[in-house]
C-alpha cells in the first residue's frame, strides 16, 4: 500500500505538471460540448434547390413561394432550362431540382392532376434524401390547399383519411441535443479514460522510465494500479465537468439519477481503462499507440449508435456493436438523462461493462511483461 | 575465451557470475546474435569493466544480469540469486543506471530521489551517508526539475537513485559515453568511493583508456569476451614487438607498414602508426624498409601497448 501511495503521488505530480494533460482534460471537452453539438445537427437546412419553371404560371410560383418560404430552402437558381439546372447541380451549386412541366396549371384546373419532377443530388445522402422527403411533404401540403381552395362543398373530404398525430414521449421537442450533449460526454470520457491511460504508460516506455522501474521490486499490480487510478479518477472528473456544461449551455438535467450515472460510468471507465492499458501492451511508443487509438475511437464512435441508429445497420455491423463498451454507455446515458432510468434498468448493461473490465485487464495484465 | 569456467553453482556466494550466457534478437530469416556464450567471474566488491565498441552486446548483457530480459541460452548469478528464477530476490537488490538517462523529467532532482528511495522501502535519510558525495553536488538544485539539468548532473542524479536502496550490485551501462574529460574523470573517482564501501561494481564503457581504472576488465566484441584480465595482465599479454611510427606522409606510409612482410598489424593511433612486428624482427629492418619506399625522415619508437593495442591484436584473432 505504501509503494501505491508514493506511485499515485508521483502520477498525480506529472499529470498536474503537463500542461498539455490539463488542457487536453479540462479545456477539450468544454470545447466539443460546447461546439459539437450545434455542428452535429440532424435537421438538413440550406438545401440549396434549383427550380425549373416551364410554366410561368399562378400556381407555379405559389408553389415556389411556399416551398422557399418553409426555411429548409434556399432557391439558388429559377431558370426555364433543365440543363441550366443540371450545370448547378454538376457545380455542386444545387442539392435538388425541381422541374415543374409546362401547363402544370392548365392540366391542374382542366385535368385535376398534374406531375412534377425532382432531381436528387445524391452526393450527400442525407442531405439529398431528407430534403427530397421535405419537398415532397410540401408539395403535398401544397396540394390539400389546393383542393380546399376548389372543393367548397361538402365541407368534409368524401375520401377516407388517416390523419396521424405523433406525441414524442422523453424528448417532447425532438431536440436533438438532449440525446447529442450525453453521446459526446461519453465519447469524451472514453478518449480521457482509455487513450490518455495508454498515451501515459507508452511514454514512460519511450522515456526509458519504464526499465528503471522494472529493476524495482515494484510489483507489477501496483504498477498498475497506479497508472490506472488516476485516470479513473480524472474520467469521473470529465463527467461531472461535461454534466455541469450540459447543465448550463443546454438545460439538459438528467431525468434519472446522476448516481446511476457515476455507479455506471465508474464500472465503464474500469473497462475502457483496460482497454487503454491493453493498447499500451502492445505499442512501443506514443506515435503507436496514438494512431491505435484513433482507429479504435473512429469504429466505436461509428459503430456506437451516436450518430446512426444502431437497429438500422447490417447485422454484422449490429454484432460489432455488442462488442463496443462505448455503445453501452451511450444507451446508459440516454436512459438516464432522458428517460430517467434506474440502477434496475441498466443492470444488464452493468454486467456486460463488467464482463468487459475482466476480460480487458486480465488480458492486459497477462501480457504486460516487467522483462522481455 | 578465457580456459574453462565453473560451472554454474547454486552456492549463494555475492558477486556476478555469468556462465555460457546466449542472447539473440530477430527471426530466423535475420538473427542478430547479441551473446554468443559470454562467461566471466566478478568477486564481491570488484569494480569490474565491460569494454567493447558499440554493438559488442554490453547492453543485452547488462539488461540479462539486471532481470530486464531473459537469456536465450546459459546462466547468471547476481549476488548469489540466479538471474531468471530469482530475480525478485536480485531487483532488491542491484542498482542499474542505463546507458540512457532514464529519470522523470517532469519531477525534480529532490523528487525523484525521493521516489527511488520510497519504492525500495527506504528513505533518503536512511542511505544518505552512501548518495552523500554525488548528491551534494547537485543538491543546491533540488528544486529543479530533472529535465532541465545539464548532462554532467543528469548522470550524477541517476547515479544517486541507483545508489539510494545501498545496492549490493551497481551495473552501469556506459556511463561516461557522451561526457566531458573532466566529469568523466571526477565520475571514476566517484566509482572508487564507492567501491570503498564494499559495493560490486560492473561499468560498461566504449573508451578503452578508463580500462586501468578498472581492478579487472573483459574486453568485448560481436557478443564475445576476448579476455578476462586486470589491466596489467592483458597489456602484459601482449608479447610482440611494438612501434609507433611517424613520417611527413602518413596514408602512404600506414599502406607500406601493412605491406611490410615483418608487419602483423598495422593501424592509425593518434598521430602516429602503431605497427606490431612479428616475433623476431628487428625495428631496424623496418627502418630500411621505409627508406627504400621513399618515405623521408621517419620516427620510429618502440612503444610499450596499452590495452587498445591489445584489444587490436584481439580482435584480429
Amino acid at each position: 500500500m505504501r509503494t501505491l501511495k508514493f506511485l499515485l503521488q508521483k502520477e498525480f505530480r506529472q499529470i498536474f505538471r503537463d500542461p498539455a494533460i490539463i488542457r487536453i482534460i479540462f479545456i477539450m471537452p468544454m470545447v466539443q460540448l460546447i461546439v459539437l453539438p450545434w455542428a452535429a445537427d440532424y435537421e438538413v437546412k440550406n438545401i440549396h434547390l434549383s427550380v425549373v419553371d416551364h410554366d410561368h404560371s399562378a400556381y407555379s410560383r405559389q408553389l415556389v413561394s411556399k416551398i422557399t418560404a418553409s426555411g429548409y430552402f434556399r432557391l439558388e437558381s429559377y431558370t426555364s432550362s433543365f440543363a441550366e439546372a443540371m450545370e448547378a447541380v454538376e457545380q455542386d451549386a444545387a442539392d435538388l431540382v425541381l422541374e415543374i412541366p409546362g401547363g402544370f396549371e392548365r392540366n391542374l384546373v382542366k385535368e385535376d392532376e398534374a406531375g412534377l419532377f425532382i432531381a436528387v443530388n445524391a452526393i450527400n445522402g442525407v442531405k439529398a434524401n431528407l430534403g427530397a422527403g421535405y419537398l415532397r411533404s410540401i408539395i403535398q401540403d401544397y396540394n390539400r390547399e389546393v383542393r380546399t381552395e376548389w372543393v367548397q362543398f361538402p365541407r368534409f373530404s368524401p375520401e377516407l383519411q388517416i390523419e396521424v398525430t405523433a406525441s414524442n414521449w422523453f424528448n417532447p421537442l425532438l431536440n436533438y441535443k438532449y440525446f447529442m450533449v450525453p453521446g459526446i460526454l461519453v465519447i469524451l470520457v472514453t478518449m480521457v479514460g482509455a487513450f490518455l491511460a495508454s498515451l501515459n504508460i507508452v511514454r514512460e516506455k519511450e522515456i526509458g522510465t519504464i526499465e528503471q522501474i522494472n529493476v524495482t521490486p515494484v510489483k507489477k499490480h501496483h504498477f498498475i494500479l497506479g497508472k490506472l487510478i488516476p485516470f479513473w479518477i480524472l474520467g469521473l472528473v470529465v463527467l461531472l465537468l461535461g454534466l455541469l456544461l450540459a447543465r448550463c449551455f443546454y438545460g439538459i438535467i438528467p431525468a434519472g439519477s446522476l448516481l446511476v450515472i457515476f455507479g455506471f460510468a465508474a464500472m465503464y471507465l474500469l473497462a475502457v481503462l483496460g482497454l487503454g492499458l491493453l493498447i499500451s501492451t502492445y505499442t512501443v511508443n506514443q506515435q503507436q499507440a496514438m494512431l491505435l487509438s484513433f482507429f479504435l475511437m473512429m469504429v466505436f464512435i461509428l459503430l456506437s449508435g451516436l450518430y446512426t441508429s444502431i437497429e438500422s445497420m447490417p447485422g454484422w455491423a449490429q454484432a460489432i456493436t455488442k462488442i463496443n463498451p462505448v455503445s453501452y454507455f451511450i444507451d446508459v446515458m440516454r436512459m438516464v438523462v432522458l428517460k430517467g432510468s434506474g440502477f434496475r434498468d441498466i443492470v444488464p448493461h452493468m454486467l456486460t461493462m463488467l464482463g468487459f473490465a475482466v476480460v480487458l485487464n486480465t488480458w492486459a495484465v497477462v501480457h504486460y511483461k516487467k522483462r522481455s | 575465451m578465457g580456459g574453462a569456467y565453473f560451472p554454474p553453482t547454486s552456492a549463494s556466494s555475492g558477486g556476478v557470475r555469468a556462465y555460457n550466457l546466449i542472447k539473440h534478437y530477430g527471426t530466423q530469416k535475420q538473427l542478430v546474435q547479441a551473446l554468443r556464450g559470454v562467461s566471466f567471474e566478478v568477486q564481491q566488491g570488484e569494480l569490474f569493466g565491460i569494454i567493447g565498441p558499440d554493438g559488442a552486446g554490453k547492453t543485452s548483457l547488462f539488461r540479462i544480469l539486471t532481470t530486464l530480459l531473459l537469456p536465450d541460452g546459459g546462466e547468471a548469478t547476481v549476488d548469489g540469486y540466479d538471474v531468471v528464477k530469482q530475480y525478485s530476490e536480485i531487483r532488491k537488490r542491484v542498482g542499474y543506471m542505463p546507458g540512457r538517462f532514464s529519470l522523470y523529467q517532469d519531477l525534480t532532482v529532490a523528487e525523484n530521489l525521493e521516489f527511488f528511495a520510497t519504492i525500495f522501502n527506504t528513505s533518503i535519510e536512511e542511505n544518505y551517508d552512501l548518495v552523500k558525495d554525488i548528491y551534494a553536488q547537485i543538491e543546491p538544485f533540488k528544486d529543479r526539475r530533472a529535465g532541465k539539468l545539464s548532462g554532467g548532473m543528469k548522470q550524477k542524479l541517476a547515479l544517486s537513485c541507483a545508489l539510494i536502496h545501498r545496492p549490493s550490485v551497481l551495473f552501469l551501462d556506459e556511463p561516461t559515453t557522451g561526457v566531458d574529460a573532466v566529469s568523466r574523470k571526477e565520475f571514476w573517482e566517484m566509482l572508487n568511493r564507492l567501491k570503498q564501501q564494499g559495493i560490486t561494481i560492473l561499468v560498461s564503457t566504449p573508451y578503452m583508456d578508463e580500462a586501468s581504472l578498472c581492478d579487472r576488465v573483459a574486453l568485448m566484441q560481436n557478443g564475445e569476451v576476448l579476455t578476462v584480465d586486470s589491466p596489467e595482465g592483458v597489456i602484459n599479454s601482449f608479447q610482440q614487438p611494438l612501434l609507433a611510427v611517424k613520417a611527413n606522409r602518413m596514408l602512404p606510409l600506414l599502406n607500406d607498414l601493412k605491406a611490410f612482410e615483418g608487419s602483423d598489424n598495422a593501424y592509425p593511433f593518434g598521430e602516429y602508426h602503431h605497427v606490431v612486428l612479428k616475433e623476431g624482427t628487428e625495428p631496424a629492418v623496418l627502418e630500411n624498409y621505409l627508406r627504400q619506399r621513399g618515405h623521408g625522415p621517419v620516427t620510429i619508437t618502440t612503444i610499450r601497448p596499452d590495452i587498445e593495442d591489445c584489444f587490436m591484436a584481439l580482435m584480429r584473432n
